[in-house]
C-alpha cells in the first residue's frame, strides 16, 4: 500500500501550511532528499553509520515473562531501545544530518520533548561538525533534566522555550521562527513524521528500517508474520517507522496514544482519540483543538507524547481503517512500565511503556497462540526520576 | 462591486503617497480599548487596518505580537470579537482586512467565515501559512465573496513561486521585507526592493512591504518603490509600554501621524 502522493498528500492530511518564506527551503529539501535517494554513496554511508555507529540491527527479544501478563499472547519487543543515544530517534537523525551536509548547510536546529530527539540531534551535530540549537519546552526541560545535560555535554545549546504552554508544541513553534530567520545557513531537523512536505514522507523512510529489519526477523527467526504490531503514538514517528512494511500483510496493527488522566477528563494526549481535523505546524491531520481552532493544551506524563497534533499519515491511516488507535492513561502506562522491569529486566521510557500497556489489553483479546511485535522505542534511563516519585520511592541526596 | 481594497491603494496613489496599513490584534489589550487605538489610527492617516485574529500558535510572529495575542487570547476573544473590529473600522469609515493564520478560518468553515466577514464589512484576509498551492477551495470562496485574498512574497521566494503567488492573490500583495518573524529584525530595504521589483514583473497588483518596518525614514525609504506600507509590531510595542488607555491611543495617534507623514512621495 503507498500511503503517499508526490505533492506530499495522505488523502486528504498533509500539505504544506506554512509560511511562503519556508517554500524554498522545503523544496531545497525535497529535492536533496530525492537525489540522496538515488545516491548509491548517499545509502551506503547511512548503512554504514546505522550498522557502526547506532549499532544496527536491533535485536527481537522474546518477553516470554512479561507474555504471562498479556493473556498468554507471544509478546516480542524490537529493541530500538538498544540503539546508541537510548531510542529510535537516532535513525532520522543520521539521515537528516547526511542531508544537511549535503545542502551545505553548517547549522541544525531541533525540537525536543523527552529530549531523545534533542540527545540523538546534538550526538549526529557532534559527530559531523555541526553547529546545533535545541528548543526545548521550559516545563520539560525541567523533567527531563538529565537529557539537558546530555544534550549540553555534546556541545549542543538548549534553549528554555517559556511561551504557550512550555512543552513541546511551543519548542516547534519557536525553532520554525529560528528556521525562517536563518534559512540559508541552517536546517531544521524536525524530529517526527509531522510538519510540512517532505517531513512526514522523509522521517518515515528514515525510520521505515524498524519494521523492514523485524519482517525480515520474525520471518527468519520465527518463520511467521506476528497477529498484531503495536507502538506508541506522540507525533507518531517509531509508530510509522515500525508499520510501514506491514501495511500490505494481513497484520493487525495498533497505535497507543497518550490518555493523559483518561479522554473523558479532557487533560490528555490522544489527538486521533479526542482530536478533530485541523492545521498545526505546516500540515493537515487531526489536533486537540477548540471550537475556534485554538490548540488545546496537552497532558501527558510522557514529555514525547505530550503534543496535541499527530503526523498526517496517521491520520490517513486512521480514516482507512488500516490501523487502529486507542489512549492508554498515565497510571496504566506506569504500571505497564513496573510490569515490564520487574519481568523482563527492560527499563522503557515512559513513552514506550504506552505500547506495552496497549499490548498487555491486546494480548489479554487475542489470547494464546497471537503473538504481538511492539516497537520497544526507547530506554527508561531518563525517566527514572518521574518514575521513581510516581511510585513513592525514596531517591535519595544523589538526585534531590 | 467595487474592490474596497483597490480604492484604499487607488486613493493614496492619487495623493502621490503610499497607502499606511496598520496591524493590531483584535481584542487588544481589551475589546473596548482596541476601539480606541483603531480610531487612533484612522485619525491619524492609517489607510488600511489589520485586524488580527489571535491564534494559539502564531509562528511567523516575535514575541512583541505573541505578547499581545496571549494577552488577547487570555481574555477569550473570539471569531465574534474580530467581526466585531472590522465592523468598528467600518463604522468609522475605515477599510479593514483580516489577519489570520488558516487554523481559524479552516475551523470556523470558509464560507462561514467569508460571510460573516463580508456582513461585518471587511474587505480581505491575509493569510500568512496559507500559501496558493493548498487554496484551492479558499480561492473560489473568497471571489464569490468579493474579499481580497492576499498572499506573502519572501525574499526567498523564486521567480516562478512570485508568479504563482501574483497569479493567485487579490487585493494587494504582501512582499516580506526580510526573512524573519514580525517586530524581530529591521528591514532590508534594497532586498525588498529587488522583492517589489520581481513582483512587478508578473502582477499589476498594488505590492506593500512589511516585517521590520517601525520608523518614519525606513517608511519614507519604502514609499518610494512600494504601493503601501505594513507596520505592526511598532503599534503593537506603543500599546505593550503604555501606563494605561489612554496614553496607548495618544502614542498609536502620534506614531501613526508620524508615519502617514512619511509616506508622501516628494516629486
Amino acid at each position: 500500500m503507498t500511503t503517499f502522493d508526490l505533492s506530499g498528500k495522505f488523502g486528504e492530511y498533509g500539505g504544506r501550511f506554512v509560511p511562503e518564506a519556508l517554500i524554498h527551503a522545503l523544496d531545497q529539501l525535497d529535492n536533496e532528499y530525492k537525489a540522496a535517494c538515488a545516491d548509491p554513496i548517499f545509502l551506503a554511508e547511512l548503512a554504514a553509520l546505522n550498522k557502526n555507529y547506532t549499532g544496527r540491527p536491533t535485536p527481537i527479544t522474546d518477553a516470554t515473562r512479561f507474555s504471562e501478563l498479556a493473556g498468554g499472547a507471544q509478546i516480542l519487543l524490537k529493541r530500538e531501545d538498544l540503539n546508541h543515544t537510548g531510542s529510535h530517534k537516532i535513525n532520522n537523525v543520521l539521515g537528516q544530518a547526511l542531508l544537511t551536509k549535503r545542502m551545505n548547510k553548517k547549522r541544525v536546529i531541533a525540537e525536543t520533548g523527552a529530549g531523545q530527539h534533542g540527545v540523538a540531534t546534538a550526538t549526529a551535530a557532534a559527530l559531523m561538525g555541526l553547529e546545533c540549537v535545541v528548543y526545548m519546552g521550559e516545563e520539560d526541560t525541567k523533567r527531563q533534566a538529565l537529557n539537558v545535560a546530555r544534550m549540553r555535554l555534546l556541545g549542543a545549546e538548549v534553549v528554555p522555550v517559556a511561551t504557550g504552554s512550555r512543552t513541546l508544541k511551543d519548542a516547534i513553534n519557536e525553532a520554525m521562527r529560528d528556521w525562517v530567520s536563518n534559512v540559508d545557513t541552517t536546517h531544521y531537523l524536525l524530529g517526527t513524521v509531522a510538519g510540512p512536505h517532505p517531513f512526514p514522507t522523509m522521517v518515515r523512510d528514515f525510520h521505515s528500517v524498524i519494521g523492514a529489519e523485524a519482517r525480515s526477523q520474525m520471518l527468519e527467526n520465527y518463520g511467521y508474520l506476528p497477529t498484531a504490531v503495536a507502538a506508541c503514538v506522540g507525533g507518531g514517528s517509531n509508530a510509522i517507522g515500525i508499520f510501514t512494511a506491514f501495511l500490505n500483510d494481513d497484520v493487525k496493527l495498533r497505535g497507543y496514544e497518550a490518555g493523559g488522566d483518561g479522554v473523558e477528563t479532557g487533560k490528555h494526549a490522544a489527538t486521533l482519540t479526542g482530536g478533530s481535523i485541523g492545521i498545526l505546524h505546516g500540515a493537515k491531520s487531526y489536533v486537540l483543538q477548540d471550537d475556534e481552532g485554538q490548540t488545546i493544551e496537552s497532558h501527558s506524563i510522557s514529555a514525547g507524547l505530550d503534543y496535541p497534533g499527530v503526523g498526517p499519515e496517521h491520520a490517513y491511516l486512521k480514516d482507512l481503517g488500516r490501523v487502529h488507535y486507542e489512549p492508554i492513561t498515565d497510571s496504566e502506562a506506569m504500571n505497564a512500565l513496573s510490569d515490564l522491569a520487574r519481568t523482563e529486566g527492560v527499563l522503557v521510557a515512559i513513552e514506550t511503556a504506552h505500547a506495552m500497556a496497549g499490548a498487555i489489553k491486546l494480548g489479554k483479546e487475542l489470547g494464546p497462540g497471537s503473538s504481538i511485535l511492539i516497537n520497544c522505542s526507547g530506554r527508561g534511563d531518563k525517566d527514572v526520576v518521574t518514575a521513581a516519585k510516581w511510585f513513592g520511592m525514596p531517591i535519595g541526596d544523589v538526585i534531590a | 462591486m467595487t474592490n474596497l481594497v483597490a480604492s484604499v491603494f487607488a486613493n493614496a496613489a492619487n495623493e502621490n503617497r503610499a497607502a499606511l496599513i496598520a496591524y493590531l490584534p483584535a481584542g487588544f489589550p481589551t475589546q473596548n480599548d482596541s476601539f480606541a487605538l483603531i480610531d487612533a489610527l484612522l485619525k491619524n492617516g492609517v489607510d488600511l487596518i489589520e485586524i488580527g485574529f489571535p491564534y494559539s500558535d502564531p509562528l511567523m510572529d516575535g514575541p512583541i505580537i505573541q505578547a499581545a495575542v496571549q494577552q488577547s487570547l487570555e481574555q477569550g476573544i473570539k471569531a465574534k470579537d474580530v467581526f466585531a473590529a472590522v465592523q468598528h473600522v467600518a463604522q468609522q469609515g475605515g477599510t479593514a482586512v483580516v489577519m489570520s493564520y488558516f487554523n481559524p478560518i479552516f475551523r470556523y468553515g470558509t464560507e462561514r467565515f467569508l460571510d460573516e466577514l463580508t456582513k461585518s464589512g471587511g474587505a480581505g484576509v491575509i493569510t500568512p501559512d496559507l500559501i496558493p498551492d493548498e487554496a484551492h477551495g479558499w480561492l473560489k470562496s473568497a471571489s464569490k465573496h468579493n474579499v481580497s485574498n492576499i498572499f506573502l512574497v519572501a525574499p526567498s521566494s523564486t521567480q516562478e513561486r512570485v508568479a504563482l503567488v501574483s497569479t493567485a492573490a487579490t487585493g494587494f500583495i504582501y512582499a516580506a521585507s526580510l526573512m524573519g518573524v514580525t517586530g524581530v529584525k529591521s528591514a532590508q530595504i534594497q532586498i525588498v526592493s529587488d522583492l517589489v521589483a520581481r513582483i512587478r514583473a508578473h502582477s499589476n497588483l498594488p505590492i506593500a512591504v512589511g516585517l521590520g518596518v517601525n520608523t518614519p525614514e525606513q517608511v519614507s525609504e519604502i514609499s518610494k518603490f512600494a504601493d503601501g506600507v505594513i507596520v505592526g509590531s511598532a503599534f503593537v510595542k506603543a500599546v505593550l509600554q503604555a501606563p494605561e488607555i489612554n496614553s496607548a491611543v495618544a502614542a498609536v495617534g502620534t506614531l501613526a501621524a508620524d508615519l502617514a507623514g512619511a509616506t508622501r512621495r516628494i516629486s
